[in-house]
């Protein structure tokens, strides 16, 4: 296979940084598998866009590899720790280097947003309260969200604004590496391809990595400097988005040269 | 990994900064931050024994830069990195402008009008209550009008859920209200030798009062609860107003089979808990007293008026209503997340029991009144 990972290509990376590290994972729910044998490496300072059809385990490799979901075999390393059978202090501390953004923001509902973003800096920084409440409001700013929001519930934002909320709170301990579910599915044409400016001005500015599912093209050719494509249990092709269409592969054929892949291709060039 | 550290040194209108300025290190260079001031009419940052900044770290650079800005020192930055002067700069764009207003302090003018505000909402939830207890009864005239409205299958399985399902728990709560009846009442009426006189004391209190009034509150707590909490959780998902749009009527749907099958079950409930309740006194008037369950029965046939079961038995279908109102209304008032429905179904718990003691006391007044 052309685009995944082999000895050599894997000795030519050697200059760069890989913050997450993937070897022969194997998922599986009961007898289902969801995964078998995948290999995935994340460069440091990339965005990375996950994609694949319904049901090929996207959500689950993030859920894996922030350690929601307990994988059957394989090896995952983050930012150098194995974060599987490493020590509960490295794990614990790697925990505090990464930022994780739900697909519908999962925001504490009873919190309001300010309080949402400042939950893990209470957790695990030693500031004073009114420095926290600062940090919060620069983090809540830095998303695009306006200075009334910080004092509202959850339930009283727009879907955009959630996600957005959300985002805050994933940058809350400013993460080297953030992980967005489907962070545009549910909003409009307008306000995804903002989501996707402020995703790429953050990621520039911050130097952060981020790991991204998503199935809207219009992300992937916006902002994501590589793309790995699930399918058949594993990553079966990864690489930067001029490289998909070459890609002999029904699935990925028929996702990255249909009408709407021509359509993002055309409004990002 | 070591302790990330950073530090701050000030000479010569120089201040400058070495080490990870970053979200972790900031407790300890806050308060330096804070106490920094230049006498001069500039201060240069030094920025260039930096090894690490993150956003936290630009915040107290930019918050600097602003406090001394208004002090009438200029701070110039020196020995950034591009990367790090890019951060910095986004970080002073997103920055509000003003700094947020501190909590006024709270004086009393602010409590009366918290005082204002809490009556005249209250006021308002009351009219909001009786309007959906309006809403209830004409959806149930309308009913009694087309019968083929109601919903038969939620109203069979409401009464299974709400009456059959409570049976056992009614029935031994009875039980325990008579035994501890019959045990209290023994203590006393033993010192008159007027033993004999505890059925009339189970038996009147148990039918006239505490039987029905019991079983409400129980009722209240299991099928109250369940009422606020499934509607509410409809209510969140949007599943009512999915209702609205395709035409079918919450009120209809949702609300008469509860309320109906409470007033269907809540009554046969009490009388469960009624018979529990004088079985269990009988029982306990034979082990305590040595009055026979024959004595028993004579002594209750002859001195108890069927009318103090009727006065207990009206109550039931009112509380009922109460109760089912009360929480499919606040199941109505559910907004937005989860916490809005643990937050209705709480009150809906305790406003149904609050208002059926109340009803209940209103009850003994008019009983009272009319003489029965």
């Amino acid at each position: 296979m052309d685009g995944a990972l082999t000895p050599e290509k894997a000795q030519s990376d050697v200059q760069r940084e890989a913050v997450i590290r993937v070897r022969g994972l194997r998922t599986q729910f009961g007898t289902q598998v969801v995964h078998d044998d995948l290999n995935l490496d994340v460069w440091r300072g990339e965005v990375l866009g996950i994609v694949g059809g319904s049901g090929t385990g996207k959500s689950v490799l993030l859920r894996t590899i922030v350690g929601l979901n307990r994988p059957a075999a394989g090896s995952i390393e983050v930012l150098g720790v194995d974060v599987l059978n490493g020590p509960e202090a490295e794990r614990r501390n790697v925990e505090t280097r990464w930022g994780v953004a739900f697909q519908d923001g999962a925001l504490f509902s009873s919190l309001t947003v300010l309080q949402n973003v400042m939950t893990p800096m209470r957790e695990h920084l030693k500031l004073s309260p009114a420095l926290m409440k600062a940090l919060g409001e620069l983090k809540i700013s830095l998303v695009g969200l306006p200075p009334l929001a910080c004092g509202k519930l959850p339930s009283e934002l727009s879907g955009g604004m959630r996600k957005r909320a959300a985002l805050a709170r994933a940058l809350a301990l400013d993460p080297e590496i953030v992980f967005l579910d489907e962070p545009t599915a549910g909003l409009d044409p307008i306000g995804a391809a903002a989501y996707d400016d402020l995703i790429g001005e953050l990621q520039r500015s911050l130097g952060l990595t981020v790991f991204m599912v998503t199935h809207d093209l219009d992300s992937l050719y916006a902002i994501c400097d590589r793309i790995a494509v699930l399918a058949e249990k594993r990553v079966l092709v990864e690489g930067p988005i001029e490289d998909m269409t070459a890609v002999d592969h029904p699935w990925v054929q028929e996702y990255f040269t249909g009408p709407r892949a021509r359509a993002a291709q055309e409004k990002s060039q | 990994m070591a302790a990330p550290s950073v530090s701050l040194s000030l000479s010569d209108y120089t201040a400058r900064i070495s080490g990870r300025l970053v979200t972790n290190t900031l407790g300890q260079i806050d308060a330096a931050f804070q106490g920094l001031s230049a006498d001069g009419p500039t201060l240069t940052l030094d920025l260039s024994g930096l090894e690490a900044l993150d956003t936290g770290g630009a915040y107290l650079v930019v918050r600097l830069r602003r406090r001394l800005a208004a002090e009438g020192t200029e701070v110039h930055i020196s020995g950034a990195n591009p990367d790090q002067m890019q951060l910095i700069d986004t970080v002073s764009e997103a920055l509000p402008k003003d700094e947020g207003q501190e909590d006024l302090p709270r004086g009393v003018k602010e409590w009366l009008e918290d005082l204002g505000e809490g009556t005249y909402q209250g006021w308002l939830s009351v009219l909001s209550l009786l309007s959906f207890l309006g809403l209830t009864l004409q959806r149930f005239l309308r009913m009694t009008l087309q019968p083929r409205r109601l919903r038969m299958p939620a109203l069979v399985s409401q009464m299974q859920e709400t009456g059959l399902n409570a049976v056992p728990i009614v029935a031994l709560m009875g039980f325990l209200i008579g035994v501890v009846l019959s045990f209290q009442g023994a203590a006393q009426l033993r010192q008159f030798g007027a033993e004999v006189f505890v059925v009339d004391l189970i038996a009147i209190s148990i039918f006239r009062e505490l039987g029905i009034l019991l079983t409400a509150i129980i009722v209240a707590g299991r099928s109250g609860s369940a009422f606020t909490a499934s509607i509410g959780s409809m209510k969140v998902r949007e599943e009512i107003d999915a209702m609205r749009t395709l035409g079918l009527d919450p009120i209809d749907v949702l609300v008469l089979p509860r309320v109906l099958a409470l007033v269907i079950m809540l009554p046969a409930l009490g009388f469960i808990a009624n018979i529990a309740g004088i079985f269990g006194g009988a029982l306990m008037s034979w082990i305590e007293l040595g009055v026979s369950p024959g004595m028993f029965i004579t002594r209750l046939y002859e001195n108890t008026d069927v009318w103090h079961l009727g006065v207990g038995m009206i109550k039931a279908p009112f509380f009922a209503v109460v109760i089912g109102v009360v929480a499919c209304w606040r199941a109505m008032q559910v907004k937005g997340s989860s916490e809005s429905v643990g937050r209705q179904t709480t009150s809906s718990v305790v406003q149904s029991i609050f208002l059926v003691i109340a009803l209940d006391a209103a009850f003994s007044i008019f009983f009272s009144e009319v003489g029965v």
